[in-house]
């Protein structure tokens, strides 16, 4: 556990970063500090591996005071990932991957196979080893940047903006893959983000931070936009919190049979099993759903070329909010619900979920009446 | 006058001074050159690393174009001079010149080099545990290298040339052909000892590219530059893959929010 303990940063110039700074970041969960440009963020996670030193106050790790650490050793122990990655250009991959081993002393056999099979845990062919940073797009080289923050198996993670200079669909992959990551890992992680979507998805607990480094809430992603605890985390958490919270809320939609094509039918089939219908669905080889036809347009059998991939497909044991943007997106109307392996239970109508979501309401806060 | 220069360069009672005056001035010029690498690089990477004395590397690299060499040299000789004996009375001016030509463009070189380290680099290294010493030693100068090479042999091209001004003060190298030939009115001995200069001062710029591509990493020296291409389009190949990925978690489990 990191716990910062009355911290304050106060610059030279007399800015006052962060301001009596009093928090805990649990032991394997991923701590998020989010908040507006200047409010203290980068400062507060670089006082954890003093990169820059506090004013006042006390920054423990797993009960350890951090200032009674040399920071290069403080540091050696603390995975450190920052916004435009840092690799060295000079090195290559590999060698990037291996700088904290080296400085450990390890054996450089041993360095180098950690080092490979970090890369392909962060997803990264292992055909990039021998290449230089500058032959990498941004995405990459931030892949690289987390696998050589992991190297030496640190147990804290410090993460500063990480996967922000990326473009959103990469960002989105990145994210994702962080999290299937950590649920491997257990890292102690304090992640920095100005970007409230960002931190409501990776965050196990959010410290949304006000300008001069105040704490303004700390809670979990659920309960930050469900309850914020000020005008000003209800600003920054955003207009659209609502629908953002679904995203916490779980609950059961009966989902409807839909008749479906294999991909390959013919336009008879396609047109016979739609039965009238304007849009019919069509399953890959495994039976998971690949995309929307519209039998009556359909000029040769049903191939993955022209198939409507609009609709986003929501796991049926999966949030509500999953399940309405199913519907919303869905060419039909008709939100396709999957199993968790990806086969096609059912389809559901936003009406429908809708009301479970109204259901749900209902049945929490009379819950929380009683 | 062409025929009668390569008359004389060629001419075999003359082989003998040009290769030892050659290797005269090359012992001036390599002497003088390592000297002032020896100080202006540490100095550089202190500079550069601290980011202290910036302003002074600035102002004397500019100010040092403006030293008139051969006043330098004389002003030596005679401080300098009375208080030695035998011809250290002029290689130790001579000397101190060239060193003084070649300090402020290695300087600049490397501070120039070492200031321009992306940050990030430098605040991953230090986030990592690098101590002060490791960054510069093992992020920094390494970084800086094609810059410190520029500077070396920018020092070095002036300093063979200048080393001429040597037989001016009574000592050997290429210079002596320039000198000699003026005190006989021998044209083609002045050209061809113009042209033997230029020709050396060449060939030791030659030595140390091929010594720069050797030491500085292919990921800076931009020699990765046709792998890039390859990178770029594998990259632009990757985003559109990693967007039909994404399109295809979305489809598959859209779980990721929760
Ligand atoms: N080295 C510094 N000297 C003076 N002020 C600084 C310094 N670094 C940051 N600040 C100021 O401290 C405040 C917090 O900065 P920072 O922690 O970088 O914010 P954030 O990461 O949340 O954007 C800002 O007002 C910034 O201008
Ligand atoms: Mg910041």
């Amino acid at each position: 556990m990191i716990e910062f303990d009355s911290v304050t940063k106060e610059y030279p110039d007399g800015t006052v970063a962060v301001g009596d700074l009093s928090l805990r970041a649990p032991t394997g969960e991923i701590t998020v500090l989010v908040g507006p440009s200047g409010c203290g963020k980068t400062t507060s996670l670089r006082m954890i591996n003093r990169m820059i030193e506090p004013t006042s106050g006390t920054i423990t790790i797993d009960g350890e005071d951090s200032g009674s650490v040399d920071p290069a050793r403080l540091r050696r122990g603390i995975g450190y990932v920052i916004q435009h990655a840092g690799l060295f250009p000079h090195r290559t991959i590999v060698q990037n991957i291996m700088t904290v081993p080296t400085l450990l002393g390890w054996d450089g056999g041993k360095a180098k196979a950690r080092a490979m099979e970090l890369m392909e845990r962060v997803g990264l062919d292992p055909a990039f080893a021998d290449r230089y940073p500058n032959q990498l797009s941004g995405g990459q080289q931030q892949r690289v940047g987390v696998a050589r923050a992991l190297a030496a198996d640190p147990p804290v993670m410090l993460m500063d903006e990480p996967f922000s200079a990326v473009d959103p669909v990469v960002r989105e992959g990145l994210q994702d893959e962080f999290l299937r990551l950590q649920s491997e890992m257990g890292k102690t992680i304090v992640f920095v983000t100005h970007d409230i979507d960002e931190a409501v998805k990776l965050g196990d607990r959010i410290a949304v931070l006000d300008v001069g480094g105040r704490l303004a809430q700390i809670a979990s992603p659920a309960v930050l936009l469900a309850e914020p605890a000020s005008d000003m985390v209800a600003d920054f958490v955003g207009r659209d919190r609502g629908y953002r919270a679904l995203a916490f809320t779980g609950g059961q939609v009966r989902a409807d049979d839909e008749p479906t094509v294999p991909l390959g039918a013919s336009v008879e089939d396609a047109r016979a099993a739609a039965g009238g219908a304007r849009w019919l669905l069509v399953l890959d080889e495994e039976g998971r759903p690949a995309g929307w036809v519209e039998p009556a347009k359909m000029a040769a059998p049903a191939s993955a070329d022209f198939l409507n991939r609009g609709g986003t497909v929501a796991r049926a044991d999966g949030s509500l909010r999953q399940a309405l943007d199913a519907a919303l997106s869905s060419p039909s109307g008709r939100g396709v619900l999957v199993s968790p392996d990806g086969a096609l239970i059912g389809t559901v109508p936003a009406g429908r979920v809708v009301e479970a979501i109204e259901a749900e309401r209902v049945h929490r806060t009379e819950g929380g009446a009683s | 006058m062409i025929s009668r220069i390569f008359g004389w360069l060629f001419d075999p009672a003359n082989t003998g001074a040009i290769v030892s005056r050659t290797l005269e001035h090359l012992q001036y010029s390599v002497v003088a050159l390592a000297l002032a690498a020896l100080i202006a690089i540490p100095a550089g990477m202190y500079v550069g690393h601290t980011g202290r004395g910036r302003f002074a590397v600035v102002n004397l690299a500019g100010a040092a174009r403006a030293i008139p060499t051969l006043g330098l040299l004389y002003l030596m000789v005679l401080l300098l001079g009375p208080r030695l004996t035998g011809d250290v009375a002029f290689l130790l001016p001579n000397l101190l010149v060239l060193v003084v030509l070649a300090i402020p463009p290695i300087l600049s070189g490397t501070y120039a080099g070492i200031d321009e380290v992306d940050p990030a680099a430098r605040d991953a290294a230090k986030g990592m545990g690098l101590t002060g010493r490791e960054v510069l030693l093992r992020v920094e100068f390494p970084c800086a290298l094609p810059l410190v090479f520029s500077g070396l042999r920018s020092a070095l091209l002036q300093v063979v040339a200048t080393a001429t001004i040597a037989a001016t003060a009574g000592l050997g190298g290429l210079g002596r052909f320039l000198i000699d030939g003026l005190a006989v009115r021998d044209f083609p001995q002045m050209a061809a000892g113009a042209i033997l200069v230029a020709v050396l001062a060449l060939l030791c710029d030659l030595v140390f590219g091929l010594a720069q591509r050797y030491a500085v990493s292919p990921g800076i020296s931009g020699r990765t530059r046709r792998r890039t291409r390859r990178a770029r389009r594998e990259r632009d190949a990757d985003s559109g893959a990693s967007a039909s990925r994404t399109e295809r978690d979305r489809l598959d489990a859209g779980a990721s929010a929760s």
